[in-house]
């Protein structure tokens, strides 16, 4: 088994850890970080894939060094909806509410 | 450009402005809006008189474009168009005089006569058609544009009743659009065209155009008011008048028929429908709906129902005679989309007029409304012996050619039919008429308004009385050139020798 | 020439989001107007451009790819850019007059509204599959920051359950474009289809496929994973509304429809096709289902995108292993369903909101009587109407009878009753509105008058939508212009 065969299943390991994460945990900060973990999950099948002979191949590492940065972004936009959700609302969920027609995130 | 290719734009084009003018201006615009009004229904009559003028001289009226990938719009006047565009022309006039009248006093005018003209110009476009693509598009701008008309007055019946409307219209619709598709996939873009295109067809495609026949009948059936597919009509009742007499008697149905004789007459042709064995099913099924809806209009105490009901017995008159194989009987159903609808307006106007003036709905409260309102009473007597077939109204005319062309075909059981249809018109009809005048006012009208020295408001008076005028002209003249029926007799010559 | 357009597009909205973070609102919209105006004339030269000369590939600052970033403008995406132009335009000229000024965090509106249009602009000509990458999340997080400055807690839960959404759609998206490279070694879509004509397929990139295109229709909300959409639309501001259902859910459907043209034949299956389809048509039953039953009339138009993405769905039996003209067929149907959806859905919007500014209620029953007081709105309400029912004369109308022509000529005639079907169910859920209109017993008593202005731009767009019906076959051809060089970059 190849080094970067072993990255890439453990990138599929966090991603399947964060995917659960993210569906069934309720609390709204805990579903962040389960993304995040996805993130990392991804980022490290897609710097551990396409490993080729010649050595390490750039391609891939300024891909994941965009996505870190998005996935940033998108951190701090969601940190800043929760608490401001939190301010407004006192929940710290998206669940229970009263005759809600809505789901969970999907 | 050419002046062949503007002609049947501008046709259209009239009422469609005219439409978008009339809900540009302030709902308090009367004098603008019936100016509006009338001048583009004068306008529509002479372009349309130039251009059956142009169509019995053989001028080619069309213009073409390609709208959608694989499909063209076309619209052509050919002799059959010039029949439904005059009768639309005509009749548009004198009900928008009458609607002046009738919506006298009314809210939303503004809306009224804006989708009144639109209707108008979807009928002009079903006219007007060129293939079933283009036929299509009227059709359904058509059920748009009457939609707020038959809920107009806004109550819970009407929108009840609209809501019927819609149900069976919308469905007609996305059948025969299936139907279309269907029919455009095996054999492209079939133009109208004398003759049809479907004679002597291949055998392998036989089961699918029998079920596209079907399918399409099915469609334009349900506006056409076919048995089963009525329902909506009686419903639609509820619309004012204006909408009822020229809509629901005049424009909706006769582009069901229309729709249906162009199937088949200018796609399948007539030789192949027969051939295909389509024809005898959709003869049995007309003749049924005639004496059905006459049946049911006996039971009806209601006098602008009973008409509804009257109106779905007679263009199935339109299809007997288009499903029977021969000219003669084509020419009576032809022929009989003029007549009925000159005689089905009239006695609607006079309905309405009777409700106007009088607060009467019901038949019972007719009892000598003769006296009361002499000249609508005249003319609701000679629109019913109209419906009776009585000679020389135009009425008559249509049974007598219908009733040879049937014997000329050996389908004498039409005769029957005839006669049975006769007989129950004379039933639902001779008791109103001698109500009207054999019977003593039975104590005060409901509701009773007064026009000074005429019985009833003008607008709504002389509408009545000339269509009534021209029942009696169109049966007594009848062997003259351009009447009527030497319209249809050109129209089946032209048919049958592409 | 080709230069200053292609600049012109990119780096505009970029420029301007950047110019309006510093303003407020009023002064924020008054530099929107001035870049409003040059994003409509470089839209409109370029749609030309391609229009005469055919498509292109144009590597931004001269490098190339795999680092450089190449677009790739064909008919296809100098379409979209038009249609972007047109919507956003008329989405950010309404919203100058209908958001109100005084919030002071509305000023926020003009940067993300001009992130947004660069988001698009970026995928729409996005020729690699990274960069489509970046430009969904430019689009997704911009439009999650437009739901919530609706500022009230339930304006935050959408928004916080929309970014989820986005997120999870996005990161399985990347994860497709991780194995694709992995296994290509390239990531722009031309190279992936040069390597694919050259050698067969290997088993793997099905699932790449699969995943991408389940993140992608997550984010666009194809059911069942269509719970997100309905408070996101529905609670936002109305020109907000209007931009999502109209541009922001198309983006995502366009990457996928790329994607499955350019890959779904090697690397797609039959059921897998046949599936989408299928769930396309549950979106279409299922959204109209509950269009029907909304007290609240966002809502309705909200769940009426729900239905109406369902029919983008089609594009995936129609196009797998049919014959090229069927293929082209249901490429056109589903482009004019788009432009058609877009134009009418952001007149829809608009509209309603114009209606609830007048009415002063969301509700549906509340329309009693509105025809009377604010005909123009309603009337454009009821022409946009007319398009998404797909009835004539209008641009769903041709795109209908593509797809219908499409599906009866691959045999695959179910697809046909589907269509016509979700035709009559978008009649039910909008002539129940009509019908609240033309009810004669007015509870409001006053009605509030909007400006005119916003009562125009839903006009124009709802004629925009009737009047495409009419030029479809110009915009088609437009559609399918070859590229002037083939080429993999």
């Amino acid at each position: 088994m190849t080094s970067s065969l072993l990255y890439a299943m453990a990138g599929a390991a966090l991603c399947g850890i964060g995917l659960f994460g993210l569906l069934r945990l309720s609390h709204l900060l805990r579903k962040l970080l389960a993304f995040n973990i996805m993130g990392s999950g991804v980022f490290l099948i897609m710097v551990a894939l396409p490993q080729h002979q010649s050595g390490p191949d750039p391609v891939p590492q300024a891909l994941v060094l965009t996505g870190i940065v998005v996935a940033i972004a998108a951190t701090a936009l969601a940190v800043v909806l929760i608490r401001r959700y939190y301010h407004l609302s006192g929940m710290t969920s998206l669940e229970g509410e009263a005759g809600s027609r809505e789901g969970g995130p999907l | 450009m050419t002046l062949e290719e503007w002609m049947p734009l501008f046709a259209l084009m009239i009422s469609l402005v005219a439409s978008l003018v009339i809900f540009a201006l302030p709902e308090k615009g009367y004098v603008r809006r019936t100016s509006v009004n009338l001048g583009a229904a004068l306008l529509k009559l002479v372009v349309v008189v130039v251009m059956v003028w142009g169509v019995f001289h053989g001028v080619n009226y069309g213009v073409s474009f390609t709208m959608v990938p694989g499909v063209t719009f076309v619209l052509k006047a050919d002799a059959l168009s010039m029949l439904f565009a005059g009768l639309s022309a005509v009749l548009w006039l004198l009900t928008t005089i009458y609607a002046v009248g009738y919506l006298e006093d009314s809210p939303n005018r503004r809306r009224f006569f804006g989708f009144f003209s639109l209707c108008v110009a979807s009928t002009m476009g079903i006219a007007l058609a060129g293939n079933l693509f283009t036929f299509f598009l009227f059709y359904e701008m058509l059920t748009l544009s009457t939609y707020p008309l038959v809920v107009h007055r806004g109550t819970a019946k009407a929108l009840r009743a609209g809501r019927t409307y819609l149900i069976y219209t919308l469905t007609g619709g996305a059948v025969l659009l299936f139907a279309i598709a269907w029919l455009h996939s095996m054999a492209g873009d079939l133009p109208f065209r004398d003759g049809g295109h479907f004679v002597g067809a291949d055998p392998d495609i036989h089961g699918s155009l029998i079920l596209i026949f079907i399918l399409l009948m099915a469609g334009l059936g349900v506006k056409a008011a076919l048995f089963p597919l009525h329902g909506w009509l009686p419903q639609a009742m509820v619309a004012p008048a204006p909408v009822s007499a020229l809509l629901h008697a005049v424009a909706v149905v006769k582009a069901g028929a229309f729709g249906i004789v162009r199937v088949v007459y200018d796609i399948y042709g007539v030789e192949a429908s027969s051939a295909l064995g389509l024809l005898e099913p959709l003869s049995w099924l007309a003749a049924f709906t005639i004496l059905y809806a006459s049946t049911r209009a006996l039971w009806q105490a209601d006098l602008k129902r009973r008409l509804a009901f009257s109106t779905i017995s007679q263009v199935s008159y339109i299809i007997l005679g288009i499903a029977l194989v021969g000219p003669l009987a084509a020419i009576g159903g032809l022929v009989h989309l003029l007549h009925q609808g000159i005689m089905k307006i009239t006695l609607f106007f006079c309905a309405g007029n009777y409700a106007e003036t009088l607060g009467i709905h019901r038949i019972d409260e007719m009892d000598g409304a003769g006296q009361r309102m002499p000249g609508t009473s005249l003319a609701f007597t000679i629109g019913a012996f109209g419906m009776i077939g009585a000679p020389p109204l135009a009425g008559f005319i249509t049974k007598w050619v219908m009733g040879s062309g049937a014997l000329a075909v050996d389908m004498d059981w039409v005769i029957l039919v005839l006669v049975g249809s006769s007989l129950l018109n004379a039933a639902y009809f001779l008791p109103i008429v001698h109500r009207l005048w054999f019977r003593e006012v039975k104590g005060s009208w409901p509701e009773e308004r007064h026009w000074g020295r005429l019985e009833t408001s003008p607008w709504l008076l002389w509408p009545p009385l000339l269509t009534a005028v021209a029942t009696v002209v169109v049966g007594v003249l009848a062997s003259l050139p351009f009447s009527p029926l030497s319209w249809a007799e050109l129209i089946v010559l032209r048919e049958s020798s592409p | 020439m080709t230069l200053w357009l292609m600049a012109g597009l990119l780096f505009t909205p970029l420029a301007w989001a950047v110019l309006t973070l510093l303003t407020d609102f009023v002064w924020g919209r008054r530099v929107t107007w001035v870049g409003i105006l040059v994003q409509v004339v470089v839209s409109l030269g370029l749609w030309l451009t391609v229009a005469q000369n055919g498509g292109f590939y144009y590597d931004l600052g001269g490098w190339g790819a795999p680092l450089g970033i190449e677009l790739r403008v064909d008919g296809l995406a100098v379409t979209f850019v038009l249609l972007t132009a047109a919507v956003a335009s008329a989405c950010g000229l309404h919203a100058g007059v209908y958001i109100d000024q005084h919030k002071s965090w509305h000023r926020y509106f003009w940067p993300l509204f001009w992130f947004l249009w660069s988001g698009l602009n970026a995928v729409w000509l996005g020729g690699d599959l990274f960069n489509l990458y970046v430009g969904l999340e430019l689009i997704s997080l911009s439009a999650v920051g437009l739901v919530a400055l609706g500022g009230k807690a339930n304006a935050l839960r959408a928004s916080i359950r929309y970014l989820l959404a986005a997120l999870l759609g996005s990161l399985a998206y990347l994860l497709g474009v991780a194995l694709i490279y992995g296994q290509f070694g390239t990531l722009s879509i031309a190279g992936v289809v040069l390597w694919l004509d050259n050698h067969s397929a290997p088993a793997g990139p099905g699932l790449a496929l699969a995943l991408m295109i389940t993140g992608l229709a997550l984010k666009t909300a194809l059911f069942p994973l269509h719970r997100w959409l309905p408070p996101a639309h529905g609670i936002a501001k109305s020109p907000v509304s209007a931009l999502l259902s109209a541009l922001v859910v198309k983006a995502s459907f366009y990457i996928a429809a790329r994607l499955w043209l350019a890959f779904g034949e090697s690397l797609g299956s039959l059921a897998a096709a046949q599936l989408v389809g299928l769930l396309g048509s549950a979106a279409v039953v299922w959204g109209s289902w509950l269009a029907c039953k909304q007290v609240q009339l966002k809502q309705v138009v909200a769940y009426s995108s729900v239905a109406q993405i369902g029919y983008l769905f089609l594009l995936f039996p129609l196009t797998y292993s049919v014959s090229e003209p069927i293929s082209l067929q249901a490429q056109q149907g589903i482009t004019l369903q788009v432009i058609s959806h877009a134009l009418a859905k952001a007149a829809m919007f608009l509209a309603v909101g114009n209606l609830i500014l007048s009415v002063g209620s969301n509700r549906v029953d509340a329309l009693a009587g509105v025809s009377r007081f604010l005909p123009f709105s309603l009337f454009s309400f009821g022409l946009a109407g007319v398009s998404l029912m797909s009835l004539p004369p209008s641009g769903g109308f041709a795109a209908k009878w593509l797809l219908l022509q499409a599906s009866l000529g691959s045999g695959q005639w179910w697809w046909a009753l589907v269509l016509l079907a979700g035709g009559l169910l978008s009649a039910a859920y909008l002539f129940r509105i009509y019908r609240a209109s033309f009810a004669e017993n007015p509870e409001t008593d006053r009605f509030y008058h909007p400006s005119k202005s916003l009562e125009v731009i839903p006009m124009v767009l709802a004629v925009m939508a009737l009047a495409l019906g009419f030029v479809s076959e110009q915009v088609l051809s437009v559609m399918a212009l070859p590229f002037e060089e083939e080429g993999a970059p």
